[in-house]
């Protein structure tokens, strides 16, 4: 039992962090971006070169991997979605770029970093036991508190910070935040580039524990879709209690039903159907977002 | 003039330049354009529908099992399986359909991974292994007059096959355009711009949607069934979440305000890719970057190209 739990923790403050930068970027300019996993997986990439191949320390190669996708996020936001959404007659037009800016990491991260699966030297040694109810290894331990902290930091940014008063104005009401004087264009690519740092700290992170590999992307979106609609989209708290039921559910899921085969997530995605047929806006969404 | 194209013009085309291997690009492009239309046709009243891959894939699993299992001929099978596919989308669609936007959008996505995941664990669907070497479609004759003949006697399968997904394709856009300009069509329009004020106008929008849902979903059943008649093979993976996001992009590239957007966006997709095999592993380099400027420079689909003429021809 406190295995499930301390599991369900480990999972779910991984989870939060993916859906927390999905959520962001969604409630900032509506755009589903489906890209959010291949960004996770060239975030692993980046740690992997600077950390596993290049002998950089672990803290700079993570932050090396925050910086890449910030850039990339802030240039995308940039010269493909905005001038998009300026021309296009339908919002929905934002959908078919996000895809094609998904397959485009793909075949860049095949290209520079291969299929293989890759995997970095663990941080941390050792292996945190108690009396045999509790395993866990230092290394997860150490990446969930890294992983809870950036949580907390990120919401402390967004309450308190200037940039995030604007950020969540803009997320309020594009139109009412203009009015008061906020330059929305900067601040959309500052949000952007901020859900995609937050996409790329995950995968520096998870690349310790887990490795990286070229497939990840497209499971990882689809993930990070059902956390955000469990918690409702476009709300931060919604996120974060998203990514960490489903954490929950699937360690659950998979130490209760393990003898049956692989049916964790066929219930998880028949229950989530059955939710939101009761509760269409998540829990703690607006109506129709 | 355009089907004396598509049933003329290309095969002797293709006849003359000898790649026969042509035909079998072509008619995975009438196939998944006849899918791609359901997927256009929910954009009509206003939901973005990533889920076509799960009912393709039902569709597939429904005429492969009768006729594996049942013995029935293929032809039968195949208005069935699009039928199955529309009953299921009734019973997922009164509750999802009250969904909208991105909402609908992500669920849709999910139903695709839910109907993987369910082929993998029935019994019936042979989980991972799939139903394989499915017969090719039998005769059918009326009155010792032969209407289609057996498959596997042609000496051409290929051309056979190209030939039934080119009627049915045909059959399938006219009915879409017939649909989309009778009153059902102008109701769609209405719903798509402003549900509230449709329904407040007298439009049963709940019933609206759900019947639409489910045409959407008999096309991709149809659509998927022909194709796994084809491949003579279904598995768990033959449809998967990256086909569902297929089918939405062909119609976005297409242009969403034209019955013929899927069509076109399938054809240019799918031969894209083909086209692009030459470059080897900057294929899908090449393809996305395509994706990407097309979008950047004509965001509202290929045929927005001849707008002002299409507009009048329409109206």
């Amino acid at each position: 039992m406190e295995q499930i739990l301390a599991n369900g923790i480990y999972l779910g403050a991984q989870y939060a962090m993916i859906a927390l930068g999905l959520t962001l970027i969604f409630a900032l300019m509506n755009v589903l971006n489906f890209a959010h996993g291949q960004m996770y997986v060239l975030g692993g990439f980046v740690t992997y070169t600077f950390y596993g191949q290049l002998g950089w320390p672990f803290v700079l190669a993570l932050l090396a991997s925050c910086i890449t996708l910030a850039v990339l996020g802030a240039l995308i936001e940039r010269f493909l979605f905005a001038p998009v959404i300026r021309r296009s007659s339908r919002e929905e037009s934002t959908m078919l770029l996000a895809a094609g800016l998904a397959f485009l990491f793909d075949a860049i991260i095949l290209l520079v970093f291969g299929e293989k699966q890759r995997g970095v030297p663990k941080i941390v040694d050792g292996v945190f036991n108690w009396d045999f109810r509790l395993i866990m290894p230092y290394d997860r331990i150490l990446i969930c508190i890294l992983a809870i902290l950036s949580i907390v930091s990120f919401i402390l940014f967004m309450q308190y910070s200037k940039t995030g008063r604007a950020l969540r104005a803009l997320a309020q009401d594009r139109t009412a935040a203009q009015l008061m004087g906020v330059n929305v264009a900067r601040y959309s690519m500052i949000g952007f580039a901020l859900g995609a740092m937050l996409a790329g700290l995950v995968g520096g992170l998870l690349v310790t524990i887990t490795g990286v590999n070229l497939g990840m992307g497209g499971p990882t979106s689809i993930k990070a879709f059902m956390m955000v609609m469990i918690g409702g989209a476009g709300v931060i708290s919604g996120a974060i209690a998203g990514g960490i039921i489903l954490g929950f559910l699937e360690a659950i899921g998979l130490a209760v039903l393990s003898q049956y085969g692989d049916i964790t997530y066929l219930l998880i995605f028949v229950s989530l159907m059955i939710f939101l047929a009761i509760r269409p806006q998540g829990l703690m969404g607006k109506p129709w977002g | 003039m355009f089907l004396l194209a598509i049933f003329i013009a290309v095969p002797s085309f293709i006849a003359a330049a000898g790649r026969s291997d042509l035909y079998y690009t072509l008619t995975a492009v009438a196939l998944l354009s006849i899918a791609s239309a359901g997927v256009w046709l929910t954009f009509y009243i206003g939901r973005i529908n990533i889920g076509q891959g799960a009912f393709a894939l039902i569709g597939a699993y429904v005429s492969a099992i009768l006729v594996t299992k049942v013995g029935m001929s293929f032809w039968l099978s195949l208005p069935l399986s699009g039928l199955f596919a529309a009953g299921v989308a009734i019973v997922i669609g009164v509750p999802i359909l009250r969904l909208r936007g991105v909402y609908f959008a992500m669920i849709s996505l999910v139903l695709t991974q839910v109907v993987t995941l369910t082929a993998l664990a029935l019994p019936v669907t042979n989980g991972a292994k799939g139903i394989t070497s499915i017969p090719l479609p039998g005769g059918v004759s009326i009155l010792g007059l032969t209407l289609i003949p057996d498959f596997a006697t042609l000496e051409n399968p290929r051309l056979a096959f190209y030939y039934a997904a080119c009627v049915l394709m045909v059959l399938t856009f006219g009915a879409m355009y017939r649909l989309v300009n009778s009153r059902l069509g102008h109701l769609c329009r209405s719903m798509q711009q402003n549900e509230e004020l449709a329904s407040s106008i007298g439009v049963n929008i709940s019933y609206i949607r759900v019947i639409v849902f489910a045409i959407s979903s008999f096309l991709g059943g149809i659509g998927g069934a022909m194709f796994g008649s084809i491949a003579q093979s279904v598995y768990p993976s033959s449809f998967q979440v990256a086909d569902s996001v297929n089918f939405m992009l062909n119609c976005f590239l297409g242009g969403l305000g034209y019955v013929f957007g899927p069509m076109l966006g399938t054809l240019v997709l799918y031969f894209g890719w083909d086209l692009l095999f030459e470059l080897g592993r900057f294929q899908l380099l090449a393809y996305s970057s395509l994706l990407i400027i097309l979008m950047l420079f004509l965001p509202n689909g290929l045929l927005s190209l001849r707008l002002p003429g299409k507009k009048g021809a329409d109206k």
